[in-house]
């Protein structure tokens, strides 16, 4: 096999000093054009989602339709047991006593929602995924201390290996550019 | 408030230099030595302390009494237990309430406070949250145990079967399964969703092999993408929005275990908010306890400040007082009802043969913590950990006092004696060792503090975030 011209690549990773240097760096190359990124910091950075283009997560919606199904299954099957299946006279009580039967739609409504919320936080991150080629820059191990990241995947059509490079050493407090092999 | 720190007056300050100017993070901290501090413990990189070889070893030799009190109990059944007509419900239910109103503490910490911009919360929201875990299970132990046949605890859920029977879902028995099984559940996952950003960071910073591959599958591939934070950080506030009701819900669901019945002074409307402030007030008691601990064997003096431990006095005060408004009410109550059942109780109570356990449970959680009005008490870490262990014995005492009511019912022929056996307090004191060896275990291997959220409580100027502001960014 011959030696290829161009390393298959993966994209192009920029270290900053500070979160505000991030912050601007991510809104310089959305403005130059750049749509496939990312930012990676050690703690969450609300205005790098926000020059990204995701304003706001599906999480809400997720974790709110999780819990009227968990709530609503949780109470139907309540009534059902308590009056259909299984009736028991309790102290005379009405077999649809459904004040009764508000602390269990209760505590199911919570456990669906926060299950609902962890599973769709997974599914939508694509998590667990123990390896990416980001992995493969040795200095993206500042990603959970004190390094803030830009990644541009060359799956971006605006990505050219060179143009990006210059493109992204030139944003202010840049610190390093690095090639993230495939 | 006031921005400008003025230079420690009188006593001297115990550190002079804070990294914030609300002197919850001392030293001169940045994103580095935050994680350095909190991850090296992980790591093994900061020699085991003295300290923990005793706490692990006192509780791993507890540990063995509860295997020991749960075998006797497996074998001979629950006759075992001092257990009998008229006191069917004895130290297994106190020590039932007693852990699982510790463990409300770390939820209320964790989600009731960031919900409340509490920036101090930062600090001990992680291990009240293992706290939290470790009580739950701990408490979790009893009821189940207390059945008589455990293997059939799974009866308590619906499922379909093959003896076409259900369960009785008007019975806060009921109720209390179904409470403490998703409180548990919500707990676990809100507690490791903390952990995966932290655990990232120890994959990263690992040395040796074995340490990578745990704490990498632990961290599932984290990689800090802005995408995955701004879903992270919703996530984490509506679990704490969910989770502040569900602290709420599950203690006072055990509270109607007690007050749904008709025995006289269980049957109180006080019981719910009596119970939750009981909780919190057990709670901020275990927290203070464990605090002081880590603050000196792995000299985190500097993430938990005075600052801290002066603040938990306080809402320990206030709870205190809280729960001390309880037992006025009940007594109160009691008298004005002009019930004779409900009077003649409360006197029995109060003079009858346990009159001893309530005037201790008064001098232990309402008199001693009055202490904590005087700075002293808040400021010095030996008074402070007294004071919480006389609320230690209190919040116990409160529910035995609670269980032995029952040997004055209604009709004098019934009435009886109740003490505990050998085999009760086997597994009472075994419960406590399982807790301390899980805990040991924990600030060992897990990070004690959140490194996450405490890098994001450094100032800007120190690269911080200037605290967790999760209510804003959280969309």
């Amino acid at each position: 096999m011959s030696a290829p011209e161009t390393p298959q690549t993966w994209g192009m990773l920029a270290e900053f000093d500070s979160a505000d240097a991030l912050i601007t760096a991510t809104r310089k190359a959305r403005e130059a054009g750049y749509t496939k990124m990312d930012g990676h910091s050690p703690y969450p950075i609300g205005e790098v989602a926000d020059e990204l283009g995701f304003p706001r997560s599906e999480i809400g919606a997720v974790m709110f339709i999780g819990g009227m199904v968990g709530a609503t299954m949780g109470f139907l099957m309540l009534t059902w047991v308590s009056w259909v299946e299984y009736p028991l006279n309790i102290a005379g009580k009405p077999y649809f006593s459904w004040s009764m039967f508000i602390p269990i739609t209760w505590e199911l409504l919570v456990l669906s929602a926060s299950v609902s919320g962890v599973v769709g936080l997974l599914a939508l991150c694509g998590l667990p995924m123990p390896y990416h080629p980001l992995f493969n820059v040795p200095a993206f191990a500042r990603a959970t201390k004190d390094g803030f990241f830009l990644s541009v995947e060359a799956a971006d059509p605006k990505f050219d290996a060179d143009a990006t490079r210059a493109f992204l050493l030139g944003l202010p407090d840049v610190k390093s550019v690095e090639e993230v092999p495939a | 408030m006031a921005t400008v720190t003025a230079p420690a007056t009188g006593a001297p300050a115990e550190h002079d230099v804070y990294t914030d100017d609300e002197q919850l993070i001392g030293g001169r901290q940045t994103l580095v030595t935050i994680g350095e501090k909190i991850g090296n413990v992980c790591l093994g990189e900061v020699p085991t302390p003295k300290g923990w070889w005793i706490m692990f070893l006192a509780g791993f030799t507890l540990l063995q009494a509860l295997v020991i009190g749960l075998a006797w109990l497996f074998y001979l059944g629950t006759g075992v237990w001092g257990i009998n007509s008229p006191v069917f419900w004895g130290v297994a239910i106190v020590n039932f309430v007693w852990w699982i109103g510790i463990g409300h503490a770390g939820t209320l910490i964790s989600a009731i406070l960031l919900l409340m911009h509490q920036k101090w919360r930062t600090s001990l929201n992680r291990f009240a949250e293992s706290m939290t875990l470790f009580a739950v299970m701990c408490a979790g132990i009893f009821p189940l145990i207390h059945m008589g046949r455990p293997w059939l605890a799974y009866w308590l859920f619906p499922f379909p079967n093959n003896m076409a029977a259900w369960p009785q879902f008007r019975s806060p028995l009921c109720w209390d399964a179904f409470a403490v099984s998703t409180y548990f559940s919500v707990s676990l996952l809100f507690w490791y969703i903390g952990l995966i950003p932290d655990f990232a960071y120890l994959r990263d910073h690992a040395k040796s092999k074995i340490q990578q591959i745990v704490y990498g599958m632990l961290a599932m591939g984290w990689r800090g993408s802005a995408m995955h934070w701004r879903r992270y950080e919703k996530l984490y506030l509506l679990l704490a929005g969910l989770g502040t009701p569900l602290v709420f819900s599950v203690h006072t669901i055990v509270s109607f275990d007690f007050a749904v019945s008709i025995v006289p002074l269980w049957h109180a409307t006080i019981f719910p908010p009596f119970f939750v402030a009981g909780a919190i007030f057990a709670g901020f008691a275990m927290v203070i306890w464990l605090a002081i601990p880590i603050r000196h064997w792995y000299g985190m003096k500097d993430l938990i400040t005075e600052k801290h431990l002066d603040v938990c006095a306080k809402i320990m005060l206030g709870t205190g007082l809280l729960v001390s408004y309880g037992y006025f009410s009940e007594v109160w109550m009691a008298w004005y009802s002009q019930s004779t059942y409900e009077w003649d109780t409360t006197l029995q109570r109060m003079f009858g043969p346990y009159g001893w356990s309530y005037w201790l449970l008064i001098l232990t959680n309402t008199i001693i913590p009055q202490l904590i009005w005087f700075k002293k008490f808040r400021t010095n870490e030996f008074l402070l950990f007294l004071v919480a262990g006389s609320v230690h014995i209190g919040m116990w005492f409160e529910r035995y006092v609670i269980i032995v009511t029952l040997t004055r019912d209604h009709v004098p022929s019934s009435w009886g004696r109740y003490a505990p056996t050998l085999a009760d307090y086997l597994v009472m004191f075994g419960s406590l060792g399982l807790f301390l060896t899980l805990f040991a275990l924990f600030m060992r291997f897990l990070p004690m503090l959140s490194i996450t959220e405490m890098r994001e409580l450094l100032p800007h100027k120190a690269g911080g975030r200037d605290g967790h502001a999760v209510m804003e960014n959280a969309k």
